[in-house]
């Protein structure tokens, strides 16, 4: 089964453009980075700055809001305007900013804990609403600030401090998450790769709607080397697949393995085999997310691991449709407040 | 919109064969299917046309169709109307409409004996009775004795009354309500002319129903006349308000005009994040509808999102408002402390109703004070206000936005059950001679951005210098780490926290100088002080008023400023030799009032669900007062 593949055609979001041409460090604050050395957090930030700086986006435009975690110390970094708010809640204040403030570039800094745990069910609503965030979630698989608690990414059985034996409970899988929601933009990048994740940035940046990014970040202290298996220079060739709309779904060092669907999934199939012809072509525009949820089910070692932009459809936002009632019902009603407060009727009392 | 002036002009006497009285307290009780509200509602409007003082008091259960017939599916309407001004819908009826037995039997005793009862006898079938566990009919086993009943066969004769129209058995019954409300139109001698037109303006699109509800509240009024009840006949005639332009007004419906209108004269853009709740949502209901005023509501997933994105609106600029009740105050607490680390203007409706937990949904109660002064971890003092008055309501709202603004700081205005759907005449108010309502933060933007700090502070008002994201060269970190004085940096010093604690509390206190002081009516000093506070009012004034009739002397003040406290409360409760603080709480102002000012206060506190009774209120002040 090949899929039909149309253009790719979205309509992009309005970029608050700055005046002047902006370096990377126009987008940094003064004040002094916090993580431990050698945390993947440092690479997301500097690629943050990058990509952002190549848009040229105006900093007084932009907010950065975050819930509660490593992660969550972004926004002080960033020489914009940002509130470091409180566990799980981010996309709930960046939802009022952006619904009261059409002209701002709003942006959601979380991790797996903040996002998928205490925040699950804003995640869900902020995506299913489709309201103009991007949403950058950090996932390390641990619980950092508190010092190594497992997290709802953690895989089952893992040792950490608040698992001695080994944690009892099934993971979330960020992606499956975001697609069962049906959000307009889904995509997945790492720390240690600067040009995709630059690259996604920008992509989740231009998006109109929620953007959810999930970013593979290394805890070198609770979680080292969480990715590493399938992330390291050495391997990621063979182990990831990088995904582009409208191409097909190749992976490997030589290009010489895709997939194609199977009765249960997706499956592995040699790029010169029989089954070659097989190999599926990446939609990121279809609009049911069916085969985006196959993708994003793909794990090592079975399968590789995808990169990239999985999703990316277009629909109004929650502040379209909201904007678009209260222009009509400005056009079919006289708003007077004088005549409002009298109300349905008065009577005079002499 | 109609205007209508008053039919009478206040000095008529009543015509031949018809009683006059001061004032009546009617309650209507049925079924939560009978339309009891409905009817309630109509018998309003004709008696704010008619130009009587009233108040009215729905209570329904949390049910919403609980099984036909039960006690647990009793609804009731209670309306009181007088040639005074009143300030109560009235603690007992002196006329019950029992639509069946489980009426009958939840509301009897709340009549007084010699009291009308109006009764639908179609309804006391052997089924009805026994699920209002009666053993036999109350209407032939002279249980009702010493009670004046009309016995009228309400159910049938609203049957007859649209026989030929053709509706189904089942909308044939339903007009019973309007049979019911025509005869009680005929035995207080309403007008039936806005109900008519009520009719016309709801079902004009359905000429069949329109008609039917037309002919049975005809027929209950020519019911009343052909029946031989004149000595049931009353009139009240109508009250002298004072001049000008009046409408009906529910304190629900006058927080929602407040919005509008505080939107209106802060030049700003109404946010509103709720999440569906008893008795707060009709606010979310009524805002939703008036997008052409530029309302953004927004129903949240939770309550806490609800906050947030209110949060997030306040931050950015607009005027951020959530609105809940008492459940839903738990489960913003946490946000809510953002709002007061952030010092962000963020406006918190909180309609109170009973608790602990889930507690009666549907029934008053002024039981969250004390949750919203402190229900918050850390030191975290905001702003409290409190209506006291269905219209007052509305001005409350305009206090609670300019305060937010000045200060900047969340507010909690306090409202609950009674005040919410409470109705009452209210003076229209000019929207020109309304205050405009000052936003700081446009002077804050035109700052120099070189020397801009978010956490400076306006020198006489404490306020931060808040600017929401936009000004170029302005990018700042605000979030719910400790701040540092001035920079707004996050800070962990000993003496930094100190301060910022010293100064969030001090903002506060100062909201003291922008407020009214309190007002006292009667003696500035001597024996008695009775303070209050919230929806109380109307009963505490009528209690404090017969007291007076009885004779005794006694200051009443009352309090709409909770948080801080007008700056003469100390001096005018140490003025008194007794102060009794009545509140429908186990004692919640009197604790704060015991605390602060270190007085011996008293309380009288009632937990029932209901307002406060005035009766049960005059004789404690009349037996704390004789002590
Ligand atoms: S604990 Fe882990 S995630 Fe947190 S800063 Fe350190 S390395 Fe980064």
């Amino acid at each position: 089964m090949v899929l039909q593949t149309p253009p790719l055609q979205t309509v992009e979001s309005m970029i608050p453009i700055a005046e002047h041409d902006l370096s990377r460090k126009d987008y940094a604050s003064d004040i002094d980075t916090r993580w431990c050395p050698g945390c993947g957090d440092y690479s997301i930030l500097a690629q943050m700055q990058r990509g952002l700086a190549d848009l040229n986006v105006a900093p007084e435009k932009m907010v950065f809001v975050s819930g509660i975690g490593c992660s969550s110390r972004f926004p002080y970094y960033m020489n914009t305007y940002g509130m470091h708010s409180i566990h799980g809640r981010a996309p709930t204040i960046a939802s009022g900013i952006k619904l009261a403030r059409e002209d701002l570039m709003v942006f959601v800094i979380t991790g797996d804990g903040d996002a998928l745990s205490i925040g699950g069910n804003h995640l869900l609503h902020v995506l299913r609403r489709n309201v103009d965030v991007k949403i950058f979630l950090f996932n390390n698989r641990i619980y950092g600030l508190t010092k190594g608690q497992y997290s709802p990414t953690s895989e089952l059985g893992k040792v950490t401090k608040s698992s001695p034996v080994g944690t009892t409970e099934r993971p979330l899988n960020p992606l499956a998450v975001a697609l069962a929601s049906e959000a307009t933009f889904v995509a997945r990048s790492y720390d240690t790769d600067p040009q995709h994740l630059q690259a996604t940035i920008h992509r989740a940046a231009k998006h109109h709607g929620a953007a959810f990014v999930e970013i593979l970040q290394n805890c070198n202290i609770f979680n080292d080397r969480a990715f590493a298996d399938y992330t390291d220079r050495d391997v990621r060739d063979e182990r990831l697949l990088y995904l582009e709309h409208g191409e097909p779904m190749l992976f490997g060092e030589e290009k010489n393995k895709g997939l194609a669907v199977s009765a249960t999934g997706l499956r592995v199939v040699e790029a010169d085999g029989p089954d070659a012809g097989l190999i599926l072509t990446h939609d990121a525009t279809r609009p049911s997310p069916d085969v985006h949820q196959l993708l994003a089910r793909c794990s090592y070692p079975e399968m590789p691991v995808p990169m990239g932009v999985i999703r990316q459809v277009t629909a109004p936002t929650y502040g379209d449709y909201l904007d678009g009632q209260i222009e009509v019902q400005k056009f079919r009603n006289r708003a007077d407040v004088a005549s409002l407060l009298r109300g349905r009727s008065t009577w005079q009392v002499e | 919109m109609t205007t209508t002036s008053t039919q009478a002009d206040g000095s008529a006497s009543a015509p031949a064969g018809i009683q006059e009285r001061d004032r009546v307290t009617v309650r209507f009780a049925g079924d939560s299917g009978d339309g009891m509200q409905l009817a309630g509602n109509r018998f309003a409007d004709a008696t704010a046309v008619f130009g009587n003082d009233f108040s009215t008091l729905p209570d329904f259960p949390a049910e919403i169709r609980a099984p036909a017939g039960s006690l647990a599916g009793v609804s009731s309407f209670q309306i009181s109307f007088s040639k005074h001004l009143i300030y109560t819908p009235g603690d007992e009826p002196d006329t019950l409409v029992a639509m069946n037995p489980a009426a009958l039997s939840s509301h009897l005793s709340a009549l007084a004996k010699g009291g009308l009862l109006v009764v639908n006898e179609d309804a006391f079938t052997s089924g009805n009775l026994k699920k209002a566990n009666y053993p036999s009919n109350p209407l032939t086993d002279g249980s009702l004795e010493g009670y004046r009943i009309i016995k009228a066969p309400i159910t049938t004769a609203a049957i007859a009354a649209v026989d030929d129209l053709g509706l189904t058995t089942q909308n044939a019954e339903r007009t019973k309500n309007f049979f019911a409300l025509g005869l009680v139109y005929w035995l207080y001698d309403r007008n039936l002319e806005p109900t008519l037109e009520w009719i016309e303006e709801r079902f004009g699109r359905l000429p069949n129903i329109a008609e039917a509800n037309r002919r049975a509240l005809y027929a209950g009024h020519a019911y009343g006349e052909t029946t031989e009840l004149a000595d049931a006949h009353v009139r009240v005639p109508p009250a002298v308000l004072k001049p000008g332009e009046y409408r009906t007004i529910t304190g629900n419906q006058a927080l929602v005009l407040g919005l509008i209108t505080a939107a209106h004269l802060s030049d700003l853009e109404l946010f509103y994040g709720s999440y569906p709740i008893t008795p707060a949502s009709d606010v979310l209901v009524e805002l939703a509808a008036l997008r052409e005023y530029g309302v953004r509501t927004f129903q949240a997933e939770d309550e806490i999102s609800a906050i947030g994105t209110a949060i997030g609106a306040a931050y950015g600029g607009g005027l951020g408002v959530t609105g809940t009740s008492g459940p839903g105050i738990a489960l913003k607490s946490e946000a809510l402390n953002l709002a007061v680390m952030t010092e962000l203007p963020l406006i918190v409706l909180d309609v109170q109703r009973s608790g602990p937990s889930t507690g009666m949904p549907t029934k008053t109660e002024q039981t969250d004070l004390l949750q919203v002064m402190f229900g918050r971890n850390g030191e975290s003092p905001l702003c409290v206000l409190a209506a006291k008055s269905p219209g007052d309501c509305f001005y409350m709202v305009l206090e609670a936005v300019r305060l937010a603004h000045k200060f900047a700081t969340p507010v909690v205005l306090l409202s609950d059950t009674y005040l919410a759907n409470t109705a009452e005449p209210w003076p229209v108010p000019d929207i020109n001679q309304l205050d405009l309502i000052e936003v700081p933060y446009r002077r804050n933007e035109l700052a120099d951005a070189e020397d801009f700090q978010p956490y400076a502070r306006d020198p006489e008002t404490l306020a931060r210098m808040f600017v929401p994201p936009g000004q170029p060269g302005m990018q700042h970190r605000i979030g719910g780490l400790e701040k540092s004085d001035i920079s707004g940096d996050v800070a962990y010093t000993p003496e930094n926290h100190q301060r910022m604690t010293d100064l969030r509390g001090e903002k506060i206190q100062r909201i003291a100088n922008f407020i009214p002081e309190l007002e006292v009516d009667g003696p500035e000093s001597g024996d008695l002080l009775v303070l209050s506070w919230g929806s109380t009012y109307g009963a505490v004034f009528t209690a404090v008023n017969e007291a007076r009739d009885a004779g005794y002397e006694l200051a009443h003040a009352h309090l709409q400023y909770l948080n801080p406290f007008p700056r003469n409360l100390g001096d005018v409760v140490s003025s008194y030799q007794k102060v009794l603080i009545p509140e429908a709480n186990t004692g919640q102002l009197r604790m704060l009032v015991r605390a602060q000012f270190l007085v011996d206060a008293q309380g009288y506190n009632e937990v029932t669900g209901q307002p406060l009774s005035a009766r049960l209120l005059t004789e404690r002040i009349v037996q704390y007062a004789n002590e």
